[in-house]
């Protein structure tokens, strides 16, 4: 029983630590926030120089073999950072559908330009009305000419505007939830018949609804088996979810310290508000939710790490409280800030809102809850 | 990170197993699976199993007969003695006065009274609380005014847990009111229960039970030998005191052992009726304690790592209390929620007996006592200080606030 890290993950958050510290200050992001891209195109070729991009690959890939650890390290870092780059979409999502699933073929093809940063990818791995079960897919995909045509709609694609690839689960068999009948295509940005709504989210970022309307591709497109694509999709979902939960727990670290710190500096009645006790006592709470999440992150981690058979009900006991605790945390924060905590000016309220939109990716407290109890 | 235990780590559980399945004795054993109330002997009885395997004081140092664990080993049985569902070890004389006498006592209160703790011949119980004293401790009034060889002690302690069944207690009294600050001029002293002058008034609970009492001390006489260390210090000890046992401060595997129970009453389908499991309300809330008590699991496991890899508990650890007396409770209220109608009926005549058996008991045997623990349990966010205190420690120690 042992949480240290090893020599190399604690290099690994060091200069993680660094970088956010030194290089990722919040006004040059609220600048890249505001650029038609979103987001810096010099900062994620940096990522890749680190080797941050990297990380969960095989070696024979060009990566560097980590796993959820380095991962987990990885992302609650960029939570601290409130990092807007495409690592998520284009490294943990897309990446890890090849990376699970890929030819040698298809890794070649896409892999160096993903690690090297020249490119990104998206995962259009949820439907309209799929309420994040990855299994309900109703866009199809018919045998045609000796390749596929598929059809249907993708909802919210996280980085789909700007990604030269979009990985696409498309149903050739089985009713709209079998787990059976699943199978992924790789999809080059430009694609005939591939159309998108795009438009920002929430917290910043940028996604999509795509429509698939007889898109023509080869049988090559195919990741993994005809009708087996939901085992490589439910791998590179959980190694997502993993990620936005360190990212969430980052974000928590941040704000319990930052409204700590704002509580003892702001002065009303003639006092610090954090002499007050009743707002002692709700930071106070801030923090034991925020520990009590670290040490689930830390659980499921290690689990997935292991190969444990309870890994998946790990992350579900983890998702649930990242949402639930998450948006106890994001809520105090802003409240505790007062009326400049519902501003655009200041961080808390950037922190509070990636949070929030984490709370609704890859399933609600309430989804997890439920899956979690069976 | 590594989620297991080392290879002696794990012989070391298995030899602990080994010793609860041959050693644990059957009658106990059957009391505590039946929610039996357990008397003094079934107390003394069970530490006094640990006692002649060596395993009586495993935080004690080995000079006094401690175990030399590792906090690992401490860990590993704590946790399970919780799972064979043991007794709780009664406190007072193995993990808070037998600390503070190894700690600050002179030579000769070690001899007197350390060999009797650890083998359990005397029973010690806790003079902290005064009715006008609980969360502000240190304005505590009673006072040992010095007479010649002895202090005259006068004054009322309260809460004092199993006191009709104590020999000697701990108290904190002043012995100086001429003082700066109220923490100052607190002196600690061991008084025997026989003494003159001493009388116990039970306090009945909110479950009908006898636990704690009122202790009332009117001009006792105690030689001044039997003031631990030096005169004023008191309160410092006391602090050592309430600080000593980390191991199964959040009781995480006793939480754990009782909401597995829960799960499998709640999945037996009763005769025309259908599993409590099945409806998918209960089955979320009993899921979302479920989590917390794992989140809880791993904080107290960090803690562990942190110290067992020779470093200091982190921040992490200040939320044990909170988070396992919280755990505990919800766990209460799950129990009463599960027991249906049968919540009600008050019979501690029946369920507290060991010599009344299940069939005599109105509704599921498991049912009878719920509500009254329920009850009971409303205390544990009380005492030792209360969640707020620890609240408002957390606030000033670790956020600085």
């Amino acid at each position: 029983m042992d949480f240290s890290l090893t020599d190399e993950q604690s290099l690994l958050k060091d200069s993680l630590e660094r970088f956010i510290r030194s290089d990722y200050d919040f006004d040059t992001r609220r600048t890249q926030l505001r650029s038609e891209l979103g987001y810096s195109q010099t900062t994620y070729a940096r990522f890749a120089e680190f080797g941050w991009t990297a990380v969960p690959f095989a070696e024979e890939d060009g990566g560097f073999g980590g796993g959820p650890i380095e991962l987990m390290i990885l992302m609650e870092q960029f939570g601290r950072g409130l990092v807007i780059e495409p690592y998520l979409a284009s490294i943990v999502m897309a990446g890890g559908v090849l990376r699970h699933g890929g030819s040698a073929q298809q890794k070649a093809r896409w892999l160096p330009g993903l690690i090297d940063g020249s490119i990104t990818g998206a995962l259009a791995c949820q439907e309209p009305y799929g309420r994040f079960d990855p299994a309900r897919v109703r866009t199809r995909a018919e045998h045609h000419d000796g390749g596929w045509t598929l059809s249907g709609h993708k909802a919210v694609v996280l980085n789909a505007r700007d990604a030269e690839l979009i990985i696409v689960p498309a149903r050739s068999a089985g009713d709209v939830s079998a787990r059976d009948g699943i199978s992924l295509f790789a999809l080059a940005q430009g694609t005939t018949g591939v159309s998108l709504r795009s438009y920002p989210t929430v917290d910043g970022l940028q996604a999509a609804d795509v429509t698939l309307e007889g898109v023509v591709v080869g049988a090559d497109a195919m990741i993994g088996k005809e009708g087996h694509g939901l085992a490589i999709l439910e791998r590179a979902i959980a190694d997502a979810t993993l990620a936005v939960c360190a990212e969430a727990v980052g974000i928590m670290a941040v704000l319990v310290d930052k409204t700590v710190e704002y509580s003892k500096s702001r002065k009303q009645f003639g006092l610090p508000i954090g002499a007050f006790q009743a707002l002692q006592h709700r930071m106070v709470e801030m923090f034991m939710e925020h520990e009590q999440t670290r040490s689930l992150l830390y659980m499921a981690a290690m689990k997935l790490a292991a190969g444990d058979d309870d890994a998946g009900r790990g992350l579900h006991a983890l998702k649930y409280q990242v949402g639930r605790a998450g948006r106890r945390i994001g809520q105090e924060a802003v409240q505790i800030h007062g009326g400049m905590g519902v501003t655009d000016e200041l961080d808390v309220a950037h922190y509070f809102k990636r949070l929030t939109a984490i709370g609704s990716s890859f399933g609600t407290a309430d989804d997890h809850l439920g899956r979690y109890a069976g | 990170m590594d989620l297991n235990f080392s290879e002696s780590d794990a012989a070391f559980r298995e030899e602990v197993r080994d010793f609860l399945r041959s050693n644990y004795p059957a009658d106990i054993r059957e009391k505590m699976e039946r929610g039996v109330r357990l008397g003094r002997e079934d107390f003394v009885r069970w530490q006094q199993v640990l006692f002649e395997r060596g395993w009586a004081a495993p935080n004690w140092p080995v000079e006094h007969g401690g175990t030399g664990w590792s906090a690992t080993q401490k860990y590993i049985f704590s946790t399970e003695l919780a799972l064979a569902n043991t007794p709780a070890i009664i406190p007072f004389g193995l993990s808070m006065v037998g600390p503070v006498i190894y700690t600050y006592g002179s030579e000769a209160q070690k001899q007197r009274f350390l060999p009797d703790i650890l083998a359990s011949r005397v029973w010690w119980c806790q003079g902290y609380s005064e009715p006008g004293a609980g969360s502000d401790l240190a304005s505590l009034k009673m006072r040992a005014d010095r007479d010649g060889d002895h202090y005259v002690i006068n004054g009322t302690k309260t809460w004092t847990t199993l006191a009709q069944f104590a020999d000697w207690i701990f108290l904190l009294a002043r012995t100086t009111s001429d003082v700066a600050r109220k923490q100052e001029g607190i002196s600690f002293i061991l008084a025997d229960m026989r003494s003159a002058g001493i009388s116990v008034r039970p306090i009945i609970t909110i479950d009908g039970e006898h636990e704690v009492n009122e202790v009332h001390f009117e001009n006792v006489r105690v030689p001044l030998n039997n003031l631990v260390g030096e005169a004023g210090k008191g309160w410092t000890y006391g602090k050592l005191l309430l600080q000593h046992e980390r191991a199964g401060i959040a009781a995480v595997a006793r939480s754990k052992v009782r909401l597995a129970r829960l799960r499998q009453l709640a999945s037996e389908t009763p005769e025309g009726g259908e599993a409590l499991l099945a409806d998918p309300v209960f089955r979320r809330k009993l899921a979302a304690v479920d989590i917390e008590l794992l989140a809880l699991e791993y904080t107290d496991l960090r803690t562990l790592s942190a110290v067992a890899t020779g470093g200091a508990p982190g921040p992490e650890s200040s939320i044990l209390k909170i988070k396992g007396t919280e755990v505990q409770q919800a766990i209460d209220e799950l129990y009463m929620e599960a027991a249906g109608c049968y919540a009600l009926p008050f019979t501690p005549e029946l369920y507290a007996s060991p010599d009344i058996d299940d069939a005599q008991r109105i509704g599921p045997p498991w049912a009878a006592d719920t509500t009254p623990h329920y009850l009971n349990g409303r205390k544990v966010s009380i005492y030792g200080g209360t969640n707020e205190i620890q609240k408002n420690i957390i606030s000033k120690a670790v956020l600085g606030l």
